[in-house]
């Protein structure tokens, strides 16, 4: 599947099937600070993900001066 | 079956929409020990926020708003709630000078007000007042945070004096104000714990501000923003990278996969059972309070920071 990630943007090539806790999980990311986007809709942990799939994973963390 | 499949174990129940009972999940929010479909998850932001502003008091009937916006996810979606909850509400967006971010915060910023018919009060740094925050940074040798935060809060309360607005919304969210009130505790800062509230009454020279999205988290907000359709600025200020405040966020939210809740119980058990605590401070300061000769914004120094700020980065 292609997965899209940010800062910095690249785009990565990996084999399904997987979850999405586990996918997060081998990419070594917290899943609190981001969503996973499966076309124009939002998927959850236990989400399956194939070999055809585009998924985007966004950073939800932002901060500056308050 | 792939053993990255495997993980879910058998005797485990699929997921349901927690208000509707639906299978088609779109959002788990382990904090609240539930999983939401769409349109229940959007009522759920929508609920949060009408009654937080409720039971706070930060809005009354007939009270005309002014939302501070940047083009982000949490300030767009704090307008776009405040719209369908029926509020008088303006934007007002601040252009910073900070190169191609402030071009696409500014033209996100008014795609969305035109899409909605909503309006748009615009101040722009470098037009109104000749300098940029970058400038402000090299000028002041301190970090463009520094320079960016003083500036917004003076802008945002002059646009809504000027404007005649009763009320400022700013669109921290409850990651936000945890960060913030990590910081605080860490150094024990007793003005800025007494000043963290999410009401800030209004007093002479100052309208009252609130930050109605104090019950959602900043994963709520994206989460709001994508399943709405709204086009906001993804990627970070370029100037916030590496700040305190992110790293405080990411310690957090460390605690917070360990422990779902832990942020909300940090950051409203303050408000619910701490913050009182510190009240004298804050009404110590502002009885010292003067005008600044310059722009008459209510100060404690001789001129207000904002003018003494604006004065050496044009000066100098």
């Amino acid at each position: 599947m292609k997965v899209r990630l940010r800062n910095p943007r690249r785009e990565l090539d990996i084999a399904g099937p997987t979850r999405v806790d586990a996918l997060l999980r081998d990419l070594g990311i917290n899943r609190e600070s981001v969503l996973v986007i499966k076309g124009d809709t939002l998927v959850t942990g236990d989400a399956r993900l194939d070999d055809a799939d585009e998924v985007e994973i966004r950073p939800v963390i932002s901060g500056g001066a308050t | 079956m792939s053993e990255r499949l495997r993980e879910r174990p058998s005797n485990r129940p699929m997921r349901k929409c927690r208000r509707c009972r639906a299978p088609e999940v779109v959002i788990e929010l382990r904090r609240h020990n539930a999983s939401f479909c769409r349109d229940c998850f959007l009522h759920h932001c929508r609920e949060q926020v009408s009654r937080t502003i409720e039971e706070m008091r930060m809005i009354a009937p007939g009270d005309r708003v002014l939302v501070a916006v940047s083009g982000g996810k949490d300030s767009l979606g704090l307008w776009d709630l405040l719209l369908g909850l029926g509020y008088d509400v303006d934007g007002l967006y601040i252009g910073l000078g900070i190169g191609d971010y402030s071009r696409e915060s500014g033209e996100a910023t008014r795609a969305f007000a035109a899409a909605r018919s909503a309006t748009l009060v615009e101040v722009d740094l470098p037009t109104d007042y000749g300098f940029d925050i970058p400038g402000a940074a090299s000028a002041t040798h301190r970090v463009p945070c520094s320079a960016c935060g003083l500036s917004k809060r003076h802008l945002f309360n002059k646009a809504a004096l000027d404007g005649g607005y009763d009320v400022v919304a700013t669109g921290h969210n409850l990651d936000d104000e945890a960060a913030v009130l990590f910081g605080n505790v860490l150094r024990w800062d007793r003005d800025y714990l007494g000043r963290q509230r999410p009401v800030l009454p209004a007093s002479p020279g100052f309208v009252r501000k609130v930050k109605p999205l104090v019950r959602l988290g900043e994963r709520e907000m994206a989460a709001y923003c994508v399943l709405t359709g709204i086009d906001y600025i993804v990627e970070e200020c370029p100037n916030a990278v590496g700040n305190k405040h992110l790293g405080y966020k990411e310690a957090l939210n460390a605690i917070e996969e360990q422990s779902p809740g832990s942020k909300a119980a940090f950051y409203l058990g303050f408000l619910a059972r701490a913050s009182d605590l510190f009240a004298d401070d804050t009404a110590a300061a502002a009885s010292e309070l003067r005008t600044c000769p310059s722009c008459g914004s209510p100060t404690t120094a001789e001129v207000c920071a904002f003018c003494k700020l604006v004065t050496r980065v044009t000066v100098t």
